[in-house]
C-alpha cells in the first residue's frame, strides 16, 4: 500500500513536503485532483498519480494547467473535493480559468496550490503569487514548515465549502523540498461521485450573471476576512515593542533569529498563514503598542504595502519597513544568518555575524553544470539541425524542458524562450520580422500543452520556419510523467487514449511533415536539410525515447562503445556533441562504457570510423 | 539539546538523499527534533545536490553561508566548493575519490589537486576526516554504497548527539534489504576508517 494511504493516525513518519501536502489531500478526503508536472509541486502530483492506483482517486495529468484547472472547476462543482496543483509560472496559463472561477465559485471544497520557486532553482521567473490571490479575488493560506502544509491542506477544503469559493494554497520551493515528521491524522471518507445541479444564474458567466456574481464574490471575501482575523493560522508571538510581521519559510528564520539575538522579551512577532484577505484588524491592533515594525517576506512587499495601508488608516506613525536597499531584497530566497542580521541591524542590536572564511589560496574548483545525459537524443538531433543549417543564418526558438540545455556550448542550439509553447509562437514573429531562417525546437509534452495553438497560427497566417518536435515519448524534465501521445499500456496502465503527433500535425494543415530517427546521422541530416529549404512552415518530428526512460523501462539493450586505435585525435566528437560519456585519459578519448548507452552518434561522425561497438 | 547543522554534498547519484533519510530517522529514533532542506534542481543531469540537515533546537530547515557545523562532501572538489558554507569551527568530513566534472574529463578545466584541497580543509577549518570511501564501498560490496561508508564516517566524528546503533537501526529501517549486508558492512567500514583517519 502507498505509503500516504496509510489509515493509522498519529503515527509519526518522515515525508518531504510535497509529501505531506498529498497526505493533507487525502486526509481531507480528496476524490478528485489535476495537474501539469512542474518543479517544485511535482511530487505532489507524482504521489496522487500513484495513489490514484490503487484506490477510488481520480486523478489525471492535465494536458495543461488551464485544462488542469477547468477539469478540476467541473468536479468540483459537482460537488466533489477536488485538488488542482501546478508550479507558480503553470497558474499564468490558467489565470483565464482562474479569475472567473473566483466569480462562480464552487459546491464541493476545492483547492488550487501554486508552488513558487524563489531563487529560481528550476524557473525562468520567481513571480509572486500571492498576488493572484488578491487579483482573483480568493482566499489565501501559506504554510511555514512541513507540518503545517499538511494541516492547511485539511482547513483549505473546509474553507473552500464554508466561503463555497477555491482556495488558494500557496507554497515556496523551501516548503515543498525540505523534509520533517508528520504525524498522521485521520482519513476523512471520499465521496467520488457527484452531481452537477444547474443554476444556469450563477454557472453562465454572461455579462448580466457576472454583475451580480461580481457583487457576491466581494460578499464572500468579506466573509472571509472576518474568517481571517480569528484565524488560527495568524498567530502572534511574544510581546514587546518590536513588531515583526512574516509569513512563509521566513517565519522559522525569524523564530531562530529573535531567539539567537536574545531578544525575544522585548519582540512580538505576527505570522501570517491566511494572508488574503489580510486581517484587518489583527494588524491594527497588533501595530498599536509597536514602536518599529519590520516585514518580513520573500519576494514582493505583499503585506508590507497592505500594512503600510492599515497603519495610515489607523493614524499610527510608526517606522514600517521591509523592503529597501538596507534591508529586504525583492530578489532570491532568504536564509537565517540574513534574516538575524537584518533584524540585529533594524532594532539596533548588537551583533557580529561569524567571521567568513578568507578565499585565499582556493584554486579554482571546475563548474559542473547540467548535462543532457549520455545517450539523449536531443543531443544529436541538434547536431544534426546544426549541420543541415551550416551555410545558413538561422534564430533557434527554444522550448521549456531538458532540451532547454542544448543552449550550452558545444551545441548553442537555443536563442529564444519566455514560457511553454513560445517556441512556435515567437517563430512566426521572427520569421516575419527578419530575413533570418528560424528553426524552433519544442518536446512532445510542452508540444501539447500549449504549441498546438502556434502551429495552427502558423498555418493559417502562413508563416516561414521549421519546427523540430522532440518526440521522446514522455514529460522527461520533472520525472517522467504521461502526456498524450504518450503509451499508457508500457506503463502498465490502460483506459487511456494516445495522440499521434505527426497524424495532429498534418491534420493542423502543415504540408511539410518529414520524420527522423535522430541516431541515424547522415539520413536525419539530409531529411533536416529537405525541410529547412521548404518556403512555408515544416515540421520535423525526431522520434527516439528519452534514454532514462528507456533504461527504466529495461527497453535499453544497445551496447556501450569503444574508442579504438584508429583514433587518430581529431576530437570531433568531444568537441561537436560533448556527450558526458567522453573522458580523456592519457591524451586519448575514451568512452565510459558504464554510462554509454550505444547511441552510435559519435561513431557517425568520426572521421576515422574508430568509435566502435565493445564486443560482448 | 544544542543545534547541530550539517551540510552535505555531492553529485547527483551519489545517494546523498538517501543518507539524509537515514540520518532523519536516526534522529527520529533518537529523539531528536530535525528539519531538512534539499536542493537537487537538476541532479539526474549531472549537477550538485546539496542536503541542509539542522539538528536540535532550531526550527530553520536551511543553512546559511559560514553556518554549517559539519560539512560532510562526497566528492572533495565539491567539499572544496562547499568551503563557503563552513567557519572556522566547521569539522569537515570528505570522500577523497574524485567524480571530475564533464569540463575536466574532457580537458577542459583544471581538477583541483585532491592533497591540495586536504591542506586547504585542514588549515581553514577546525578538523578534517579524509577517507577513500570509494575503496571501502567496493570493498562493502558495491559502489553504490559511498553514501552509507561517509555516514559511518560522520557518526566516528562525533559531531552528531545520536549513538551509532541507532544509526545502525536507521539504516536497518531505510535502505534495501537486499543491500542491508553491504551497508551494514560499509558502515563500518567507514566509522573504523574516520578513528584512523
Amino acid at each position: 500500500m502507498h505509503k500516504l494511504l496509510n489509515d493509522s493516525p498519529g503515527k509519526q513518519i518522515m515525508l518531504l513536503g510535497n509529501e505531506a501536502i498529498a497526505r493533507g489531500a487525502i486526509e481531507a478526503g480528496v476524490a478528485f485532483a489535476t495537474t501539469y508536472p512542474g518543479t517544485p509541486s511535482s511530487e505532489i502530483s507524482l504521489n496522487l498519480f500513484q495513489m490514484s492506483q490503487e484506490s477510488d482517486l481520480y486523478f489525471e495529468y492535465s494536458t495543461n494547467e488551464k485544462v488542469a484547472l477547468e477539469v478540476a472547476a467541473a468536479a468540483a462543482n459537482s460537488g466533489l473535493r477536488t485538488f488542482c496543483m501546478m508550479k507558480h509560472v503553470g497558474l499564468n496559463v490558467a489565470a483565464d480559468p482562474f479569475m472567473t472561477l473566483a466569480y462562480v465559485g464552487v459546491t464541493g471544497g476545492m483547492v488550487i496550490l501554486s508552488a513558487d520557486d524563489p531563487s529560481m532553482f528550476s524557473s525562468q521567473n520567481e513571480q509572486d503569487n500571492r498576488y493572484y490571490a488578491k487579483f482573483g479575488n480568493l482566499p489565501m493560506l501559506e504554510p511555514s514548515s512541513v507540518f503545517e502544509a499538511k494541516e492547511m491542506m485539511r482547513y483549505a477544503f473546509d474553507l473552500s465549502e464554508e466561503l463555497k469559493q477555491p482556495v488558494l494554497l500557496r507554497t515556496t520551493t523551501r516548503i515543498n523540498h525540505s523534509n520533517a515528521f508528520v504525524t498522521f491524522g485521520d482519513i476523512a471518507p471520499r465521496q467520488t461521485k457527484g452531481k452537477f445541479i444547474r443554476e444556469p444564474l450563477r454557472c453562465v458567466t454572461v455579462p448580466a450573471v457576472s454583475r451580480q456574481l461580481h457583487v457576491k464574490l466581494l460578499e464572500k471575501m468579506n466573509k472571509a476576512k472576518g474568517l481571517s482575523e480569528t484565524s488560527d493560522f495568524n498567530l502572534i508571538k511574544g510581546s514587546g515593542k518590536f513588531g515583526i510581521i512574516v509569513n512563509g519559510v521566513s517565519f522559522h528564520y525569524v523564530l531562530d533569529a529573535v531567539k539567537d539575538l536574545g531578544i525575544e522579551e522585548n519582540t512580538k512577532i505576527l505570522r501570517l498563514g491566511f494572508s488574503n484577505p489580510m486581517p484587518e484588524k489583527l494588524i491594527k491592533n497588533f501595530l498599536k503598542d509597536c514602536e518599529k515594525v519590520l516585514v518580513i517576506e520573500e519576494g514582493e512587499a505583499f503585506m508590507e504595502e497592505a500594512v503600510k495601508a492599515f497603519a495610515q488608516e489607523a493614524e499610527l506613525i510608526i517606522p514600517i519597513n521591509g523592503k529597501s536597499e538596507e534591508l529586504f531584497s525583492r530578489l532570491s530566497e532568504y536564509d537565517p544568518a540574513m534574516v538575524r542580521q537584518k533584524i540585529a541591524a533594524y532594532f539596533g542590536i548588537e551583533y557580529t555575524p561569524k567571521e567568513k572564511l578568507s578565499s585565499d589560496n582556493i584554486p579554482e574548483i571546475p563548474m559542473r553544470p547540467p548535462n543532457l545525459c549520455s545517450g539523449c537524443s536531443h543531443r544529436a538531433t541538434f547536431y544534426e539541425v546544426k549541420q543541415a543549417a551550416k551555410d545558413m543564418d538561422i534564430i533557434c526558438p527554444t522550448d521549456i524542458g531538458c532540451y532547454t540545455l542544448g543552449f550550452l556550448p558545444p551545441l548553442n542550439m537555443g536563442d529564444f524562450v519566455i514560457c511553454m509553447g513560445s517556441s512556435v509562437s515567437s517563430s512566426c514573429g521572427f520569421s516575419k520580422a527578419t530575413d533570418q531562417k528560424v528553426v524552433s525546437f519544442i518536446g512532445d509534452s510542452t508540444f501539447f500543452h500549449s504549441g498546438i495553438t502556434g502551429l495552427v497560427n502558423a498555418v493559417f497566417n502562413n508563416h516561414n520556419f521549421t519546427l523540430v518536435i522532440l518526440e521522446n515519448g514522455i514529460t522527461a524534465m520533472t520525472g517522467h510523467q504521461p502526456h498524450p501521445g504518450v503509451d499508457m499500456e508500457r506503463m502498465g496502465l490502460d483506459g487511456f487514449g494516445r495522440i499521434n503527433i505527426e497524424n495532429l500535425v498534418r491534420a493542423l494543415g502543415v504540408e511539410h511533415v518529414s520524420v527522423i530517427k535522430p541516431f541515424k546521422v547522415k539520413k536525419s541530416i539530409e531529411t533536416i536539410r529537405e525541410a529547412l529549404e521548404y518556403k512555408g512552415v515544416s515540421v520535423i518530428l525526431s522520434q527516439e525515447p528519452c534514454a532514462l526512460y528507456a533504461k527504466s523501462l529495461k527497453m535499453l539493450t544497445s551496447r556501450a562503445f569503444k574508442v579504438s586505435d584508429k583514433c587518430v585525435d581529431h576530437r570531433d566528437c568531444v568537441n561537436s556533441i560533448a556527450c558526458p560519456s567522453f573522458y580523456i585519459e592519457d591524451g586519448r578519448v575514451k568512452i565510459d562504457a558504464d554510462t554509454c548507452v550505444g547511441c552510435a552518434v559519435c561513431a557517425q561522425i568520426c572521421p576515422e570510423n574508430a568509435i566502435t561497438p565493445i564486443k560482448k | 539539546m544544542e543545534t547541530t547543522r550539517l551540510i552535505m554534498v555531492a553529485v547527483g547519484g551519489q545517494g546523498n538523499l538517501l543518507a539524509s533519510k537515514v540520518l532523519g530517522e536516526a534522529a527520529l529514533i533518537s529523539g531528536v527534533q530535525v528539519q531538512m532542506s534539499e536542493i537537487h534542481g537538476m541532479a539526474q543531469r549531472g549537477g550538485v545536490v546539496e542536503s541542509a540537515i539542522v539538528f536540535g533546537k532550531a526550527t530553520s530547515s536551511i543553512i546559511s553561508d559560514g553556518e554549517a557545523d559539519i560539512l560532510l562532501g562526497f566528492e572533495p572538489a565539491e567539499t572544496l566548493r562547499a568551503l563557503n558554507r563552513c567557519s572556522k569551527d566547521t569539522k569537515v568530513i570528505t570522500n577523497t575519490a574524485t567524480l571530475p566534472p564533464f569540463t575536466v574529463s574532457i580537458g577542459k578545466g583544471v581538477y583541483p589537486d585532491v592533497e591540495n584541497i586536504k591542506e586547504l580543509l585542514k588549515e581553514k577549518c577546525a578538523s578534517l576526516i579524509a577517507i577513500d570511501a570509494m575503496k571501502l564501498a567496493k570493498e562493502a560490496g558495491t559502489p553504490m554504497s559511498v553514501n552509507i561508508v561517509l555516514l559511518g564516517a560522520l557518526v566516528q566524528s562525533g559531531g552528531l548527539s545520536f549513538t551509532k546503533e541507532n544509526v545502525i537501526e536507521a539504516i536497518k529501517r531505510r535502505t534495501k534489504k537486499s543491500f542491508l549486508d553491504m551497508n551494514l558492512n560499509a558502515f563500518e567500514l567507514g566509522f573504523k576508517a574516520a578513528a584512523q583517519s
